[in-house]
């Protein structure tokens, strides 16, 4: 209790005497070299201390960029100006400018602490980019030049894209910033850049590094429309229509070019599910040549599982609103039906993308024969959650194609020796299933759950023309199920077994009798 | 003044010049003709005649006050004629001399009667009766008491004069006195002499009663100033009262016991089916309530009568399946064989079903008397004698655990057995509610005897038959408690798959509930509320749950068997289950890889746990001996195996999931699809059944499965859509209109043509009424102008008369005066 009280005296102590150096500094150019012991501080062990050096610091060089104290234009060396016979002012200028480079250097190594520090670090250099941006260290070309800090803003930028560890925190508190269309515009450039820099440098990209992009570039969101004024993190007395920070459509370009460079290298397949869960909302709307996108998802869709299910939706896109030809997304559609979709993560989203892509009628009914007989083949291996989706969805692909209704109604068909449809054949063209019948819904009107029975029941009678709306049923959970039955208002008196118990396992003909003994 | 009608169209005397025919263009069908004939001077005669009777009179008679009335009998009535007339009135005549001159004079000529008795003679008789005190010749005074007050007649007087010494008047009259007293008391002592004879009637009477009736007179001597009830009576209602002997209900023969129960067994079957096939599932819910008249609306409903359960079959049938229990030599088929009428069962055990019915069916009176009525099975008996015989129902679940802690099975079923009977719902009201929680602690025990280290199987086993009991007795309470538990379990289960994303098989305290379940409900309905929501629990154990280790791969079994057992009777399909018997045959097959073996869930093609059940030890597999899982196994018995224990125990759970597919097969052999339901077994099946070294035992197992398999024929009928019958369109009875009249008046409502019809009387009623009064008006005038015009000869006339008598007596005058003159 004691100690803590000391430390708190101590870095309270502390705080005072920063504050006394950061008043002399400010106050006489003469005691100038009281920075080094500020900026000595900021290399302490003691976060606490850290802590009050950076916003000593802060205050200070914000008070010197407010006041234009520091040398402005390319920056000479240092020494070569200390020991060279230029007025003390400017002498003291480019010293104070060096001393500005290094206590951000400092602050950038300092992002990499962590929380407090970090945080406090990113202001301060958040902090930093709106003064410099106000009062620019550089002179412009012309008159009324956008100038920006750049370098300064692109170090801010790499520290974010730690490849060591994850930055989700700091990047939190980045995207704040976000929000402004200067920040937003050259955080797309410097990300494009680093990004560019990675792939060139390292052969093999921690995930880490992944992990902070992704948050980083999909944390990026455009507005929808142009129009709206622009809001600018650094403060400009006067705006200029030929600034390109202005201009929405470079933003997409900037955008854009940021998408392309991070999805052209080879992401690992956690970013690459994560990029394709949002890819179809976030990104494709706001691209400026949306088709760029293709060969990322046709690699993606090639790729199998539930990767390949992700990329259907932006392909849908594709297809439907920017006029793609994709001739064998039907048939890749087909092959993606397989045991497993019944027990993923993304059940939902897919039959929900499923029944989108079904729902034309101008499908060839061969087509919608074998997805329906895929579909009922593959229930006869789901659990019955999956099973009061899937069935309602067969009998609506049966309803939109009259055609396909030969698949549950052959009046006069002949007897057959086998199932005429063969499961293995990837192409739905080849597979005759307009031939065959499902048998497999006749077996699951015998399932053991009565709403599922209900369910496959529905085929045998003629079907009625309204269909089915499947989107409840697509979030639907054993768990629901299993209240729902529970909650069910059941017969007055609960039906009881009539034969009297004997013993745990039962009577003697049953299996457990026959398969497990007690001792 | 009612219009005259023409009282016959045609009258047939009527003169053919009189008779005017309204003749009508055409005929019309459906038209009545009512005016085409008529008289009109017949009836203009009538009208006349009768204006001429009534306003005439009326109009003659108008400035005169006072009316003459002649209310002579029979003067007004037409009928009559003038001598019955006077007939009439003679007898009225006759009659008013011979009437009654006043009302009060009653005994004119009626008698008054009392049911049907003349009151006179009544009031006589009375007379006799009440005078009690008066001597013999009652009503009339004796003749000495009349001469001496009344002086008496003249004769005897004078007779008794003559015979002795006349005496004084006072003489006579203390004379009479005395006579009349010494009478008085001659007549009351024969009453009492009368009184007596009676009372020693009496009694006699009373001595002799004794030995007439079976009952003893309550007091010899005494209570005899209280009017005693009539004996007879007495008797009378002795008898109406007497307990008659009760017709006693015939003891069944064995046979018929064994009929009834067999009918018993085939009703529940045929009700089992029933609720299989799910046929009347909606049926319950769409019949209408039948709601009362003097239904108050407030669905005040009595309880049921839980008592139904406890009917003398049921604990009859309950207790001599524990009997089967407990003598396990005869008791083993006893389920089978109870629905043959000839069961052996039933003659063995009989003796003791008897004596074990008897406190079932009186339980309750005796049991509150009694302590222990339940001296049932004699194997209790031992453990009945060092038992306390009453117990209290436990309040807790710790409550009954410490009463079955320490004690032996058999003692713990007894002390189970004893506080059902003691807290039998028809003793006290709060028992039910004990009872129901009982089912809820004893189930939680059993939980508790499951998670226990080792598990205590052995008891479970026993306390099935209490379970079932309590089952039996509170449907509904212990179907709630089980769906309790079930939710707990599940709760957990999807706790930890939300948590971690996967689930490991939960502890054998789930599975022990579960099999519960299917022992105490019937499984094979179409839905049920307990069983329903088991099988899901079930199939989320098998689908959610990843087989880590040979314990999980025992306890996936014993799923799967129950799963199976489940649906023996009703033949349902079980995807998730197929699913499971698939990953366990993969994970114990060999060199699987490069097959297109399609997996799913909770298994994984390749990795770690993808040959939990593969032996390669070639020695452990020749000496494996077939086995029966062990549950023991399931609750993590299996720490402590050696690696050949190990090997062994694989091969027994791949030879319980050859059972169990080839189980699978044969089930659903009759399902349109079986050959895609079972397909993916049978590649897996032959995979192994190619593999040297597999024991003999396995071998063959595999061989007779796969045999059952490809026996299957399976025929591939193109599938029609059941035909439904076209919907008839919905008919409407058609609206009946009575067509009345034709014309313009159908068409309308009954009401609305009352009204017009109304309306249309009253116009023309009207009419006919305005049309009378002007005849009036005009007969009237008529009649004053005849009046006129006779007023007006008639002073004419006189004016004549008067000049013509004038002129005579100035003709006369004149004559005169020419005389006069002439004289003169």
């Amino acid at each position: 209790m004691a100690e803590g009280a000391e430390g708190a005296e101590g870095a309270e102590g502390a705080g005072r005497r920063l504050g006394r150096l950061l008043e002399a500094v400010l106050a006489s150019p003469g005691e100038a070299n009281a920075v080094f012991d500020i900026l000595a501080v900021l290399q302490a062990e003691d976060p606490e201390a850290v802590q009050e050096a950076v916003r000593a610091c802060s205050r200070l060089f914000g008070a010197l960029l407010r006041r234009g104290e520091l040398f402005v234009g390319p920056l000479p060396p240092e020494d070569a100006v200390l020991a060279g016979s230029g007025g003390a002012t400017r002498k003291y200028r480019v010293w104070m400018r060096h001393r500005y480079h290094s206590c951000c250097g400092r602050l950038r190594e300092l992002l990499d602490h962590r929380a407090p520090v970090g945080v406090l670090a990113l202001e301060t250099l958040m902090k930093f980019v709106r003064l410099e941006g106000a009062h620019p260290l550089q002179r412009p070309k012309w008159e009324g030049a956008y100038l920006f800090p750049h370098r300064l803003f692109r170090s801010v930028v790499d520290g974010l894209l730690s490849p060591e560890e994850d930055r989700s925190l700091l990047l939190a508190r980045f995207r704040e910033h976000l929000e402004h269309d200067d920040v937003r515009f050259h955080t797309m450039r410097a990300v494009t850049d680093a990004l560019a820099r990675v792939a060139g440098g390292h052969p093999e990209v921690p995930l880490a590094f992944w992990n902070n992009a992704f948050t980083l570039v999909s944390s990026v969101s455009l507005p929808s429309q142009a129009g709206h004024t622009p809001r600018f993190y650094v403060e400009h007395t006067d705006t200029s229509d030929k600034w390109k920070v202005v201009h929405l459509k470079e933003h997409r370009k900037a955008f854009q070019l940021m998408w392309l460079t991070f999805l052209r290298h080879k992401l690992p397949l956690s970013v690459c599910k994560k990029v394709l869960v949002i890819l179809h909302d976030t990104v494709l709307p706001h691209l400026a040549q949306p088709s760029l996108m293709l060969d990322f998802l046709t690699g993606a869709c090639d790729s199998g599982g539930a990767i390949s299910l992700l990329a259907l939706n932006g392909l849908f896109i594709l297809i439907h609103k920017h006029n793609l030809e994709y001739p064998d997304f039907y048939r890749k559609l087909y092959g993606l039906l397989d045991p497993s979709i019944f027990h993923v993560k993304y059940r939902a989203r897919f039959f929900h993308l499923a029944d989108l892509f079904l729902s034309s009628s101008h499908l060839p009914a061969y087509l919608v024969a074998a997805f329906a007989k895929r579909l009922s083949r593959l229930a006869l291996t789901a659990p019955p959650e999956a099973q009061l989706l899937v069935l309602p969805f067969i009998c609506n692909l049966l309803r939109r194609h009259p055609a396909c209704r030969a698949l549950v109604h052959r009046p006069d068909g002949p007897e057959l020796d086998s199932d005429p449809y063969n499961p293995l054949e990837e192409d739905p063209a080849h597979s005759r299933a307009l031939e065959s019948s499902l048998w497999e819904l006749q077996a699951l009107q015998r399932h053991y759950h009565p709403e599922v029975s209900k369910a496959a029941s529905v085929v045998s009678q003629a079907l009625s023309t309204a269909e089915v709306h499947v989107a409840p049923l697509l979030e639907l959970t054993a768990f629901e199920m299993f209240e729902r039955d529970l909650e069910k208002k059941g017969p007055e008196q609960v039906p009881l077994e009539f034969l009297p118990a004997q013993g745990l396992l039962g009577r003697q003909d049953s299996l457990c009798a026959q398969l497990f003994t007690l001792s | 003044m009612g219009k005259a009608r023409p009282a016959a169209r045609a009258r047939p005397g009527a003169n053919p010049f009189e008779v005017k025919v309204n003749r009508k263009k055409f005929p019309v069908l459906g038209h009545r003709a009512r005016h085409d004939v008529g008289q009109p001077g017949a009836s203009r005669a009538r009208a006349l005649r009768k204006r001429t009777q009534t306003l005439l009179k009326e109009y003659k008679e108008r400035d005169k006050a006072n009316v003459f009335t002649d209310r002579r009998l029979g003067e007004h009535s037409h009928g009559m004629s003038a001598e019955e007339k006077m007939a009439c009135r003679f007898a009225l005549e006759r009659q008013r001399q011979h009437e009654r001159k006043s009302i009060y004079n009653l005994n004119e000529d009626e008698e008054l009667t009392h049911y049907g008795q003349s009151l006179a003679d009544l009031e006589k008789h009375h007379a006799v009766t009440d005078s009690d005190d008066d001597g013999d010749d009652r009503g009339t005074l004796s003749a000495e008491l009349t001469a001496a007050h009344f002086g008496g007649g003249g004769l005897p007087h004078r007779k008794s004069e003559d015979g002795e010494k006349a005496k004084s008047r006072r003489e006579l009259i203390e004379e009479l006195i005395a006579k009349s007293k010494q009478e008085k008391r001659e007549r009351q002592a024969q009453r009492e002499d009368a009184l007596e004879l009676t009372e020693k009637l009496d009694q006699d009477w009373r001595a002799i009663q004794t030995l007439l009736s079976h009952r003893r007179p309550k007091v010899a001597g005494g209570a005899t100033e209280k009017p005693q009830p009539d004996a007879y009576d007495v008797t009378v209602r002795e008898l109406g009262f007497e307990m008659k002997a009760q017709p006693s209900e015939r003891l069944k023969t064995k046979e018929e016991l064994a009929a009834e129960e067999q009918d018993r067994l085939q009703k529940l079957e045929a009700e089992r089916a029933r609720r299989m096939l799910g046929t009347g599932e909606d049926e319950g819910t769409e019949k209408a309530k039948h709601v009362s008249a003097d239904d108050l609306g407030d669905s005040f409903v009595l309880d049921r009568d839980d008592r139904r359960l406890l009917s003398y079959k049921v604990s009859f049938r309950q207790l001599s399946g524990d009997d089967g229990e407990g003598n396990s030599e005869l008791g083993e088929g006893d389920s089978e064989e109870s629905g043959d009428p000839d069961s052996h069962s039933d003659l063995d055990s009989d003796a003791e079903s008897e004596q074990s019915s008897e406190p079932g069916g009186d339980k309750p009176r005796q049991a509150g008397r009694r302590g222990p009525p339940g001296e049932a099975h004699p194997s209790w008996r031992a453990a009945g004698t060092e038992l306390p015989y009453t117990f209290a129902a436990p309040e807790t679940r710790e409550e009954l655990s410490s009463l079955l802690a320490g004690r032996a099975a058999e003692e713990q079923l007894a002390v189970l057995e004893r506080i059902q009977k003691c807290n039998h719902p028809s003793l006290a009201t709060g028992n039910k509610a004990k009872l129901e929680k009982l089912f809820g602690f004893l189930l939680e025990h059993v939980g508790d005897l499951a998670t226990s280290d080792p598990p205590d199987l052995g008891a479970i086993d026993k306390l099935v038959a209490p379970l079932y009991q309590l089952c039996q007795m509170f449907p509904n309470s212990s179907s709630h408690s089980m769906r309790f538990v079930l939710r707990d379990a599940m709760h957990e289960m999807e706790e930890m798959v939300e948590s971690k994303g996967r689930a490991t098989f939960p502890g054998l305290d789930v599975l022990i509930y579960l099999k519960l379940t299917g022992l105490l409900f019937p499984t094979s309905d179409f839905r049920h509320p307990v069983v329903t929501p088991a099988l899901l629990c079930m199939s989320q154990l098998l689908t959610k749950c990843l087989v880590l280790s040979l314990q999980d791969a025992v306890k996936g079994l014993f799923v799967c068997s129950m799963f199976l057992d489940f649906v023996s009777l009703s033949q349902r399909l079980i995807p998730e289950l197929l699913n499971f018997l698939l990953g366990i045959l993969y994970i114990a097959a060999p060199d699987k890889q490069g097959q297109g073996h399609v997996l799913v869930h909770p298994f994984r093609a390749r990795g770690k746990n993808s040959e939990l059940l593969l032996v390669s030890d070639d020695e452990d597999m020749a000496t494996w001996q077939r086995q029966a899982l062990s549950l023991r196994w399931a609750a993590g018995a299996l720490k402590g195996q050696s690696a050949s224990e190990a090997n062994h125990t694989r091969l027994s759970c791949l030879a319980a999931c050859v059972a169990l597919v080839k189980r699978c097969v044969t089930m659903y052999s009759t399902l349109p699809a079986s050959h895609h339901v079972t397909g993916p077994l049978r590649d897996l099946l032959a995979l192994h059944l190619s593999r040297s070294g597999y024991p003999l035992e396995l071998q063959a197992l595999c061989q007779s499965a796969l045999a059952e398999m490809d026996s299957q024929k399976q025929s591939y009928r193109p599938m029609v859509c059941e035909r439904t019958r076209p919907q008839p369109p919905k008919l409407f009875t058609p609206r009946l209109v009575r067509v009345l009249e034709c014309g313009r008046k159908q068409g309308r409502t009954k009401e609305e043509q009352e009204r017009r019809r109304l309306i249309h009387k009253h116009r023309r009623e009207f009419k006919g009424a305005v049309r009378e009064i002007r005849k009036d008006n005009q007969f009237l005038a008529r009649m004053q102008l005849a009046e006129t015009l006779e007023r007006d000869a008639e002073r004419k006339r006189r004016v004549k008369q008067l000049l013509g008598s004038l002129a005579t007596q100035e003709g006369e005058w004149k004559a005169l005066k020419r005389r006069r003159a002439v004289k003169k």
